[in-house]
């Protein structure tokens, strides 16, 4: 009577469809709950999972019920002391312990629904609608970068290619199209010996009903003629050959150590290049990164001592520019890499040298470049290294951007800024 | 001792197939053979908990339509089961011809077995054998109904837009408890059927306009033989998503056909709304009778019985109302008592069970049994087998709250005097058509300006929500597509009016 089936190794997530409508529902109380995580979290476990609450009237699936008010009798188990008749005072200002306990059923007084998104989820809310800039750019040569689409019918092709379903399609069209005048005058002849052979016999109509058959037979032969499949139907499938951008990235963090940046300083650039290195992490297969620092030199170092030292001195950018040139000529070829630069700094620099760190980003830098991004962490009036930066932005919107953050809840917004899906370059 | 020992059908508290199966055999012999109960087919499922988490959210249906709300539904219980907080069920069973019935692969053999007696056997002769089930729902034919609404669903998702579909779901699950028909008897439903029925309506639909809103009376000699101030629906109408699918001026086709699959689920599970007390208490009654008897005849071992009992001493505990834990009445632990009452009453009435229960005392347990679970619903079976002994057992008491006194009354406790008004009480708070607001459609301005009006009839003077209603009418009004109004009655007066939009 009974059967006993083993369904463990059926798929297991067959709610997925319905979570991930849950979560399009309700994208905009997540995506607030990411931006304020990211403001909270330290850099370091910003690849995480989320804890989401959502209001739960936000939520709420509507239905009639009864609200307070009016006469209703509720029965309890479990009674130690109560008799007939006794009269319990109602808490004032809330409604009656009756009613009360019954509305505590359902809601439990939770006025906010909380779950977990993955890590993953966490980071599409945190990148949605962003964009890197300029992301198809770069092409590596040689067959790897290529893959092949489906790029509709050719009636011209190597014979492992051939669409079967089109090509008798094909076929049945041309067979159709060519048999038409013979098949109309072959019907018209049945017809008419058809008829013939109905009426009395007679030496005209006999002679007649041979002739038609004649015709008959000839016309048949012609239409046995039309060949079945002829090389003018074949159809081929066909594939074309799209590029396929470069998979890997590599990052220059450059940051200025000088005396005058503290350590709260770095912090907001940190967070700046942590955010960027999740990104661009998202969109490549494969990411590296470059730390460089500077004082009055530039030095290329490892993110503990980029981070965490402590310099002092005057400020020259130049260099480290010059070290991230020198850096791509050496290790990065631009045909292969795809080059993103982030600069932070507090705007300190001598002021002979701004000028030439813009023509040096401009002319050696951003041509090779996907996009350079410079932040200037200091709630402070500008000084010549923005005022510079500038005029490249003007020349070169494309590729290089640039703001200013005062507080760590800035940098989101102008990472956002920064790389937003610019609509008018897709 | 050598014998027992051989008897026995498992050792330990692993499992495997054949052991389930012999379980399985051993339980539908006692079913079947000693107390002769009548059961479909069964389908029995072993699944992961992740795949139970699923099922969980999908409200028990083994094949769901898309929606955001299952999807909500999945993420709490995930969470919270991730977190500890809660154990997931130890079984779901649908009703349906296979009885369809999971088993979650972590439990036990032990567990397993409860479960078998509990689903396959308890669960699913209720399902055969009650009237509620017989008459609404169609146990052979659901499984393919639910398969043609989820394709159809998604089929108008492609057509139309996952939002336009998702809009108007939304509308009708806020209306799903309006939805069924109290009164009317349904015929049975085939998915072939069903299926050629909808293209039928749709191909008819498109022909003719609503009839509702003709708008050239001299073309309708019936509409101009109406009097002039007809109303519509002549008669007040209960089921609102009947009346929306059938009457609703501006939905399309397949928006009628969306409002329709919501109605049929709600009518499938309405049955089970009505019964949940004696159905657990049924199947639960029954896991305990069986797994007994499978000790008594040495098929299982002591080791088996004490993890048995315990788990059936957590499913049938009653915290009493000042627990942190209580949580209303719970209906293992109503149903089971009360089933095990009336086999009491039955085998060794008492003074007072003749004088209550004059019908019953001393007749066959088995036959007296089996008529209950046939022929009632929660309330009915409450108010007809809801013995003294009960009442005192659970110290039952009764709280009386009127919103114009001060105080909260007890009105009746578990004393002489007070068992009828208990009874009553406690069937009352199982009546569903008490413990929902009644609410039908009163007026379909079809001449003026198309209007709906709702009419609410308020019982003991309990108004409604207003904050929910007042979305309720949102949705209400999307589906409608003109204005909507609800009028609270009370005593024949109305006492308040909601409008959407708001005037």
């Amino acid at each position: 009577m009974s059967y006993i089936i083993d369904r463990r190794l059926n798929g297991k997530h067959k709610s997925t469809v319905n979570r991930q409508r849950f979560l399009d529902r309700y994208r905009r109380h997540i995506r607030e709950a990411v931006n304020d995580a990211v403001g909270r979290r330290s850099i370091q476990d910003m690849e995480q999972g989320e804890r989401i609450t959502i209001p739960q009237k936000d939520l709420s699936e509507p239905i009639f019920h009864h609200g307070s008010g009016g006469r209703r009798n509720v029965v309890h188990p479990g009674n130690k002391e109560f008799q007939q008749g006794d009269r319990i005072k109602k808490p004032s200002g809330g409604e009656g312990g009756g009613g009360g306990q019954k509305a505590g059923d359902s809601g439990e007084g939770d006025d906010e629904f909380a779950f977990q998104i993955d890590p993953r989820e966490f980071l599409n809310f945190l990148f949605e609608d962003l964009e890197l800039p300029n992301l198809v750019k770069r092409q590596l040569e040689g067959t790897r970068s290529f893959h092949l689409r489906h790029g509709g019918i050719v009636s011209h092709g190597i014979p492992t290619k051939v669409n079967i379903v089109r090509s008798m399609r094909q076929a049945s069209m041309r067979r159709r199209a060519l048999s038409a005048a013979s098949r109309k005058r072959l019907r018209a002849l049945k017809a008419e010996h058809e008829e013939l052979l109905q009426q009395d016999q007679s030496p005209q109509r006999r002679e007649r009903l041979a002739e038609l058959e004649e015709q008959i037979a000839r016309l048949q032969r012609r239409l046995e003629r039309i060949p079945f499949l002829d090389e003018v139907d074949l159809r081929y499938n066909h594939h074309v050959k799209v590029p396929r951008p470069v998979s890997r990235a590599v990052m220059f963090c450059i940051m200025d150590v000088s005396g005058s940046m503290n350590q709260d300083m770095k912090d907001l650039a940190k967070r700046f290049f942590l955010l960027l290195y999740l990104f661009l992490q998202r969109n490549y297969e494969h990411t590296e990164v470059v730390f460089i620092r500077h004082h009055t030199s530039a030095k290329e170092v490892t993110e503990e001592e980029f981070f965490y030292s402590r310099e002092t001195g005057g400020t020259i950018v130049s260099s480290a520019l010059k070290l991230t040139l020198d850096i791509i000529k050496e290790r990065y070829p631009v045909d292969e890499w795809n080059l993103y630069g982030a600069q932070a700094s507090d705007g300190d620099n001598w002021n002979d040298d701004s000028p030439g760190c813009a023509s040096l980003l401009e002319n050696e830098l951003l041509p090779r470049m996907q996009h350079f991004s410079y932040v200037e962490v200091m709630p402070r009036s500008h000084q010549a290294l923005w005022d510079q930066y500038q005029g490249v932005m003007e020349r070169n919107g494309d590729f290089f951007s640039m703001a200013q953050i005062d507080a760590p809840g800035d940098i989101y917004p102008v990472f956002r800024r920064l790389f937003k899906k610019r609509m008018e370059a897709a | 001792m050598t014998v027992t020992e051989s008897k026995l059908l498992s050792t330990g508290s692993d499992w495997d197939f054949e052991t389930l199966d012999r379980y399985d055999r051993a339980i539908a012999e006692l079913a079947h053979g000693k107390y002769g109960l009548d059961t479909y087919p069964n389908q029995i499922e072993v699944i992961s908990s992740e795949q139970m988490m699923d099922a969980y959210s999908s409200v028990g249906m083994p094949v769901g339509y898309n929606h955001w709300s299952f999807g909500k539904q999945f993420v709490e219980v995930e969470g919270r089961y991730r977190r500890g907080q809660m154990g997931l069920a130890y079984e779901i069973v649908i009703n349906s011809n296979p009885c369809i019935a999971y088993l979650m692969e972590e439990n036990t053999i032990t567990m397993q077995a409860l479960v078998i007696a509990h689903a396959s056997y308890g669960h699913n002769s209720f399902f055969k054998g009650n009237y509620l089930f017989k008459t609404w729902t169609d146990a052979s034919a659901i499984i393919d109904y639910l398969v043609f609404a989820r394709h159809y669903i998604a089929e108008c998702e492609q057509r139309h837009g996952v939002a336009a579909v998702e809009e108007v779901l939304d509308s009708c699950h806020a209306l799903m408890n309006y939805g069924v028909d109290r009164y009317k008897r349904p015929t049975p439903i085939s998915a072939m059927e069903e299926k050629r029925r909808q293209r039928e309506r749709e191909e008819i639909l498109r022909q003719q306009v609503s009839e509702l809103w003709k708008t050239f009376p001299d073309l309708q000699p019936a509409t101009q033989r109406r009097e002039p101030n007809f109303r519509y629906p002549a008669e007040p109408q209960e089921n609102l998503l009947y009346f929306l699918e059938k009457n609703a001026p501006l939905l399309e086709p397949w928006q009628r056909e969306l409002i329709r699959i919501v109605r049929k689920m709600a009518q499938y599970f309405y049955p089970q709304r009505q019964t949940k007390v004696m159905n657990e208490g049924w199947a639960t009654f029954w896991h305990y009778t069986l797994l007994h008897d499978l000790y008594d005849n040495g098929q299982v071992g002591d080791g088996f019985m004490l993890e048995f009992l315990q788990n059936h001493s957590q499913v049938i505990h009653q915290p009493p109302f000042d627990s942190p834990y209580y949580s209303g009445i719970n209906p293992y632990a109503l149903g089971f008592a009360m089933f095990t009452d009336i086999r009491r009453i039955c085998e060794q009435p008492t003074e007072e069970d003749r004088h209550w229960f004059p019908d019953i005392a001393g007749s066959d347990w088995l036959a007296t049994l089996k008529f209950a679970m046939e022929s009632f619903k929660d309330e009915s079976f409450i108010q007809q087998f809801l013995s003294p002994r009960l009442i005192r057992e659970f110290k039952l008491f009764s709280l009386f709250d009127d919103n114009e006194r001060d105080y909260i009354e007890i009105d009746a406790i578990h004393d002489e005097r007070g068992y009828k008004a208990i009874r009553n009480k406690l069937s009352e708070q199982y009546n569903l058509s008490i413990q929902e607001p009644n609410i039908q459609v009163h007026d379909a301005d079809v001449r003026g300006d198309r209007s709906l009006t709702l009419q609410h009839i308020r019982q003991h003077h309990r108004p409604l929500d207003e904050a929910s209603s007042r979305e309720v009418l949102r949705h209400l009004y999307r589906l409608w597509g003109f204005d909507v109004h609800l009028e609270s009655v009370d005593n024949g007066t109305v006492v308040e009016r909601l409008s959407i939009p708001d005037l």
